[in-house]
């Protein structure tokens, strides 16, 4: 083979590789991505029910029903919309009423957010930056949480 | 004082790396050998006067100097000494200044041993880091500085964030920085050689065990961090794909991939014009890492808007570092001379696979973990890419990596035998054919592919020995020639064997844990059992322990095989710090093999049960002991005659002859 050749064999199969990788990746944006919601936002968009999304807003105060077998049930409220989620399992550490929560899941057909996932934040100080912006959106951001969001939080954690 | 005294020699530190990035250039363009020979005692000076900053540092949370904010914001008079030396680097300023300090270092080293490196590629290297040390210095004066004062000093510190306060998290953040900072060198080379329009061989030779080092580095820095998240979450998962980790992959990957075109520019001179290239985009990598980690630009786009100025600051510095080399580039590359010939059935060809299928892993690596960044500035939509997403992606291209993998170190340069190299590996592929049978006999439930996994890491292993045994002609020739062969084995083979067995023992243990991992939750009162896989777990109840500076709440579990023989106990707890009034998840962990037992608690509640998680998590350790081999490959490559020599033989001894006819330089 001459170099050109050779060269014409590296190119096409370096493209190659990266046609593929390009499929893979927009067959998995199609399949895999999860979109951050408020509970807002849930009632506007009519996101219809199984389809994964992250719910994220405040526990609201009062809500936290613990059942059976793990089970607990409580309220996501941005100030404006709440929306009541079901979860079974061990609830991570900083989990509390009046604290920010973000869980991921889908609404089932009765409207309830059924969460197969809640997220660990492993900062008291800390607010998922989701769920702050979602509370600016709603105008129930209080300079509390805006105090608290801001104190430095250590880094380096996940 | 003290904070003061370190604040001014990071100052003066500045100046000297302005001094060394500028007048070497001069020197390099106007041809004025004493020009270009300030850079060394520069690099040494700036060195010196970082360390002495970074002492600065050291000595105020050492003595809990509250006054200084920095320490006040992330120590605590309680915390044991060893604590109190790792805050340091478990803040961003601190962490800051730790980076710039290895950077100086590696400076330093160049500067001190890089004797025998031409003067102009030594001039011009040296200067480039020189623009990323001051560029750095300039960041953390303006932005980040560590020696702040409060005007009343506080007697008490807000402590470290406690998931902080652990002996993984000690040595994983500078295990990192040495990786990151280690790909600089890479770059400053790589600069230096468009600067200067000329690159051979040797290049590779003297870039080679920088890049090697930092690759361990790295390689060890990840997997510490990968164990730190097993245990000290209480989440039991080992990797998950989140961008703080992906942050680290991505360097690791381009290195990966750097370090092995590397190995092609050295000894076939070919390639040369990609490995700069790959050198640019891994210290760009390594440099998006630190900044995005740091910043929190990763939880949301908007942290930008909180502290504007670090934002456009870690934004110039990317642009201009990344993009100005990038530039540089496109300008210089077509001017240095392609390399030589081969065949794409070779040694070489295979690297290039190699290259090819890392460098694309990469690309998939970052587009998952900076498209959410992107779509969000762009459409003010918040979207989450998480494993599904990358299992999908970084896993297919994987896998024809892994299963090439084994032929490219049996395959000759410039024109390979691929029949050759596959008769030699029926050995390995029949293993690996009996360990996917094997796997379908002995494990139960699962996906069905993974027996096919293990057949593919059992394959990598099983090439990985087979490339030592057809070297030293193993069971062919009597024990004492084997021997011989085997001691007189290169290094870099050895090495090369020893890290490609460690990626197989990783995936091995990725896949069994994955596929095979069992686990409980349940909410447990004193006196109840629970069973897992081969064991018999009773809880006997709940105690209370005070730490230097927590408290915990230990739940106690007796541990029997199911055939009644008394294992041991498990210990796991709630731990609260009360500086902070925080809690934490104390797993317990109990090694059987290279398999474990893993145990958390959760919140007891008001009626005295307690929420626990208990994993049976089979071959887990091996994830872990893969990057452990990994690591002794680099090693072993690293201590081969070759590198530790330098530079090729005949340059040496015209250098020589150079400096004996010129002494009056």
């Amino acid at each position: 083979m001459t170099r050109k050749q050779r060269r014409l064999v590296l190119i096409g199969s370096g493209l190659a590789v990266l046609a593929v990788a390009v499929a893979l990746m927009l067959n998995a944006f199609r399949d895999s991505i999860v979109f951050f919601n408020s509970p807002s936002d849930v009632m506007e968009k009519h996101v219809g029910s199984g389809t994964r999304i992250r719910l994220g807003g405040l526990v609201k105060d009062g809500s936290i029903v613990r059942g059976s077998n793990l089970s607990v049930r409580f309220e996501v409220t941005d100030g404006n919309s709440e929306l009541p989620v079901a979860y079974q399992g061990v609830l991570p550490d900083l989990f509390r009423e009046g604290q920010g929560v973000v869980a991921e899941g889908a609404l089932d057909a009765a409207g309830v957010f059924n969460a197969d996932t809640i997220l660990a934040k492993h900062d008291e100080t800390y607010m998922p930056k989701e769920v702050a912006d979602a509370l600016k959106k709603s105008g129930h951001w209080k300079d509390d949480y805006a105090q608290r969001a801001a104190m430095p939080v250590g880094g380096g954690g996940k | 004082m003290i904070p003061e005294l370190g604040q001014y020699a990071l100052m003066l530190a500045l100046g000297l790396a302005l001094i060394q990035g500028i007048m070497p250039i001069v020197g390099t363009r106007t041809n004025d050998p004493t020009l270009m020979s300030i850079a060394a005692p520069a690099a040494i000076a700036q060195f010196v006067f970082v360390a002495i900053a970074f002492t600065a540092l050291a000595v105020s949370y050492v003595t809990s100097d509250f006054s200084v904010l920095n320490v006040f914001e992330n120590s605590n008079s309680q915390m044991p000494l060893i604590y109190r030396l790792t805050s340091i680097w478990g803040n961003h300023e601190g962490s800051m200044l730790l980076w710039v300090s290895i950077l100086a270092f590696f400076g330093a080293l160049v500067a001190a041993f890089g004797t025998n490196l031409p003067a102009v590629l030594k001039a011009n290297a040296l200067a480039v880091q020189a623009w990323i040390a001051a560029a750095f210095h300039l960041f953390i004066l303006i932005t980040s500085n560590p020696f702040l004062r409060i005007p009343d000093a506080p007697f008490e510190g807000r402590d470290l964030n406690p998931i902080l306060q652990d002996p993984g998290l000690a040595f994983h953040p500078p295990m990192l920085y040495l990786g990151y900072v280690g790909f600089s060198i890479a770059f400053s080379f790589a600069i230096a050689a468009l600067l200067e329009g000329r690159i051979d061989a040797a290049w590779a030779r003297w870039v080679r065990p920088w890049v090697l080092g930092a690759w361990m580095c790295l390689t060890l820095g990840i997997a510490g961090g990968s164990y730190w998240a097993y245990y000290e979450l209480g989440w039991g998962g080992f990797w998950f794909w989140d961008p703080v980790e992906n942050a680290s992959l991505m360097p690791w990957l381009a290195g990966t991939a750097l370090l092995h075109s590397a190995v092609v520019m050295e000894k076939r001179g070919a390639l040369k014009v990609w490995t700069i290239l790959l050198a640019i985009l891994t210290f760009s990598l390594s440099l998006i890492g630190t900044f995005l980690v740091r910043s929190g630009v990763l939880t949301s786009v908007h942290a930008f808007a909180t502290d504007p100025t670090r934002g456009i600051f870690i934004l110039a510095i990317l642009i201009v570092f990344i993009g100005g080399a990038l530039a540089l580039y496109a300008w210089r590359a077509p001017l240095l001379k392609q390399g030589g010939l081969f065949a794409p059935i070779s040694r070489e060809g295979a690297l290039v696979f190699n290259n090819l299928f890392l460098t694309t892993a990469c690309a998939t690596v970052f587009t998952g973990t900076l498209y959410p960044l992107a779509l969000e500035a762009l459409t003010d939509a918040k979207i989450s890419v998480g494993p599904p997403f990358f299992n999908a992606t970084f896993g297919p291209l994987f896998i024809p990596l892994m299963l090439v993998m084994p032929f490219g170190p049996l395959m000759g340069w410039k024109r390979g035998d691929l029949l050759g190299a596959a008769q030699r590996l029926l050995a390995a592929a029949m293993v690996a054919a009996v360990a996917v049978a094997a796997a379908f006999a002995l494990e139960h439930g699962g996906p069905v592919l993974a027996p096919f996994g293990v057949g593919v890491a059992v394959f990598v292993i099983a090439g990985a020995v087979t490339d030592i045994v057809e070297r030293t002609m193993f069971l062919r020739l009597p024990f004492r020639a084997i021997l011989r062969r085997a001691v007189g084995l290169p290094r870099s083979a050895w090495g090369t064997a020893f890290a490609h067995f460690g990626i197989g023992v990783t995936l091995l243990g990725i896949i069994g844990v994955t596929a095979w991992g069992t686990e409980r939750i349940a909410e447990i009162k004193p006196g109840d059992q629970l069973e897992i896989s081969h064991y018999r777990l009773s809880f006997d109840g709940v105690f209370n322990r005070t730490g230097p500076n927590y408290r915990d709440v230990v739940g106690r579990f007796t541990v029997h095989r199911m055939s009644g023989e008394l294992i041991g106990v498990m210990e796991p707890s709630r731990r609260t710090f009360p500086a902070r009034n925080m809690a934490t998840t104390e797993a317990a962990l109990m090694t059987r093999g290279a398999s474990q037992l893993y145990l958390s608690l959760g919140d007891p509640n008001k009626d005295g049960s307690v929420p626990v998680r208990l994993y049976f998590k089979p071959h887990v350790l091996m994830i872990w002991l893969g990057a452990v081999f990994m690591f002794m490959g680099g090693a072993l490559s690293l201590s081969d005659r070759r590198l530790r020599v330098g530079a090729p033989r005949p340059a040496r001894t015209k250098r020589t002859a150079n400096s004996v006819l010129q002494p009056a330089e």
